[in-house]
């Protein structure tokens, strides 16, 4: 009876790897133009799918198993299944940065790295406030990730409210998630490959610190020690992904969550899934936002929440064991 | 100090304190291999904290402990949890593992970060798993479990972690009569037939009187008394340790004792 559930590992992993190349191929024949098979195409064709398309493609690959991987290692620091990479205000800040460099026409500073900042910023903000006097306290840290987010959210109503209307447009762009202006070269994938490759090294790690502080303190972790490290490693990983492409939801909440359905719940399998699943899943979706209605583009934000939400709630209304 | 520097457990001239309240003041002790050590005292006395205390993770006022006759405090966590475990009064699981995979967390400090779980540490864990009448959920999710096989599955990851020293926090709390002996047989097999040093919390004295060879009672105040079971469980120190009339009843085969009513006859 044990070949049934080999044959199934198989064939999943067989389809997560296959995804990634498979969606960048969709996203460089698939356009506001039509199809084109991108082998076969004449010179024009060629140019806009070296220098826009897959470039593009790469981004939102990058971007997707970022944030994929940044929702796994929150969902472990906070020992919440429904944590996700912004839970603790990083895109809030991000985008509050964001806004002010575009409200205010600061064109010495590129919007990708304000984001950052601000991102950098609540971090440094929360991991000080939640710090705090006692033992690691996933409490103390949610809540006060989660005020912090207010904040910042009362920062970009209020931008938002007094800005101009020339640039509200890009603002809420920005804040539902966009990677229009977006682009990596391929060359980027090495040292993502590296960097999940390094965070995989750790994984059995993860699955003890999943047990919580006592209970990884008792195997033999550093809890307390372990547990900033992922906090930082997830923040970053959030910030890179939120300076590349504005606040895109859901992602990093829904890809864990279909991943331990479809893997299980170790992480040494779920991280690499993530990825890869992460990434393909935001290829396709952003693919989708530019050609759906093109030549008009639509924020990728607003297709991974239309996706995503209707995924979420039918996985938490059929799993009895989300509690 | 012959027999103390054989024991794998040493505690010497240790104060415990939690915020106001004295836990013990200059506790000595020794666990010994094949040493079944029962921690008796009333609720909120401080069992709880003494036991991580004694697992490193709580930081006494004063005193030391030596695991294999090396101070605690200059061990690292991963050699600590190589020759010492610990069974938490609670257990909880976020993500659902199956039983399989949560018995076999226990085998981490003993591999390489990188390194994967041979086939040994699957048998390992199949056995532990078995030995507590688990064996046919092992695909099961651990967060399906009901109370008594969830107490179990902590026991099977602390068996698969296979320490020289066990902490018990409370292994049979709130288990019916049938769980609670399955448990305690398989702990005492380890601590008879294994050599394994143990200390248990618990509140049932008479399971103490059946399963441990000394105990540590922990009367508050600081106060303590450790020793052999038979000489220290006495009606006595009982009804001092709870602060209620505790008899014992002995019909020959077993000693039992029990908690006299407030109201009997004898009382008034």
């Amino acid at each position: 009876m044990a070949s049934a559930p080999v044959t199934k590992t198989l064939i999943a992993w067989a389809g997560l790897l296959l995804l990634p190349p498979a969606a960048v191929l969709l996203a460089a024949s698939w356009g506001s133009g039509g199809w084109a098979w991108p082998f076969a195409a004449d010179e024009a064709m060629q140019r806009v799918i070296g220098e826009l398309r897959i470039p593009r493609a790469i981004a939102a690959l990058v971007t997707g198993a970022l944030l994929a991987q940044a929702g796994c290692l929150m969902q472990v620091l906070l020992r919440n299944p429904l944590a996700d990479p912004y839970v603790l205000g990083l895109s809030g800040g991000a985008a509050a940065f964001a806004l002010i460099g575009m409200s205010f026409g600061l064109s010495f500073l590129p919007v990708p790295v304000l984001a950052f900042g601000g991102a950098l910023l609540t971090m440094i903000i929360v991991f000080v406030l939640a710090r705090g006097r006692g033992p690691w306290s996933t409490t103390r840290v949610l809540l006060t990730g989660v005020v912090v987010a207010a904040g910042w959210g009362a920062v970009i109503s209020l931008i938002l409210a007094t800005g101009s209307d020339a640039s509200l447009r890009s603002m809420l762009y920005w804040l539902m998630g966009d990677l229009s202006y977006t682009s990596l070269s391929a060359w980027w994938l090495l040292p993502l490959a590296a960097g999940v490759g390094l965070l995989w090294l750790r994984a059995r790690s993860l699955n003890v610190l999943s047990g919580g502080e006592l209970q990884a303190a008792l195997l033999g972790e550093s809890a307390r020690t372990r547990f900033w490290e992922i906090y930082v490693i997830a923040s970053l990983l959030t910030a890179l992904a939120v300076s590349l492409a504005g606040a895109i939801g859901f992602v990093g909440l829904i890809v864990p969550h279909l991943m331990r359905l479809l893997v299980g719940a170790d992480h040494r399998v779920l991280l690499p899934a993530s990825a890869l699943f992460g990434g393909g899943f935001l290829v396709l979706a952003d693919t989708a936002a530019r050609s759906l209605l093109g030549p008009r583009q639509l924020p990728v934000g607003v297709l991974t929440a239309l996706i995503g939400v209707p995924l979420f709630l039918l996985l938490l209304y059929r799993a009895a064991r989300i509690r | 100090m012959i027999p103390a520097a054989q024991s794998p457990l040493v505690v010497e001239d240790l104060d415990v304190r939690i915020g106001p309240v004295d836990v013990v003041r200059d506790l000595n002790l020794a666990v010994g291999r094949g040493e079944f050590w029962g921690l008796l005292g009333p609720n909120g006395v401080g069992k709880t904290t003494l036991l991580k205390t004694f697992a490193g993770v709580f930081e006494p006022e004063r005193g030391g402990i030596s695991l294999d006759g090396k101070r605690m405090d200059e061990r690292r966590r991963r050699d600590i949890a190589r020759r010492l475990g610990m069974l938490p009064q609670h257990t909880h699981y976020a993500f659902d593992a199956t039983c399989l995979e949560t018995a076999l967390v226990g085998r981490h400090p003993h591999i390489k970060p990188w390194a994967r779980e041979s086939r040994a540490d699957h048998e390992r864990a199949r056995d532990a798993l078995a030995d507590l009448e688990m064996l046919e959920l092992a695909g099961r999710s651990c967060m399906d479990l009901s109370g008594g096989e969830s107490r179990r599955l902590a026991l099977a990851t602390l068996l698969v972690q296979d320490p020289q020293v066990m902490l018990l926090d409370e292994p049979t709390n709130h288990l019916d009569p049938a769980n609670q002996v399955t448990i305690l047989n398989v702990l005492h097999r380890q601590v008879v037939e294994a050599r394994k040093s143990a200390v248990m919390a618990l509140h049932e004295v008479n399971l103490a009187t059946c399963y441990c060879s000394h105990v540590l009672l922990l009367y508050g105040n600081g106060e303590w008394d450790a020793g052999p079971t038979d000489e220290l469980l006495t009606a006595e120190n009982l009804s001092r340790l709870y602060r209620c009339r505790v008899r014992l009843i002995d019909d020959g085969r077993q000693r039992v004792f029990a908690v006299a009513g407030g109201f009997d006859r004898q009382t008034r």
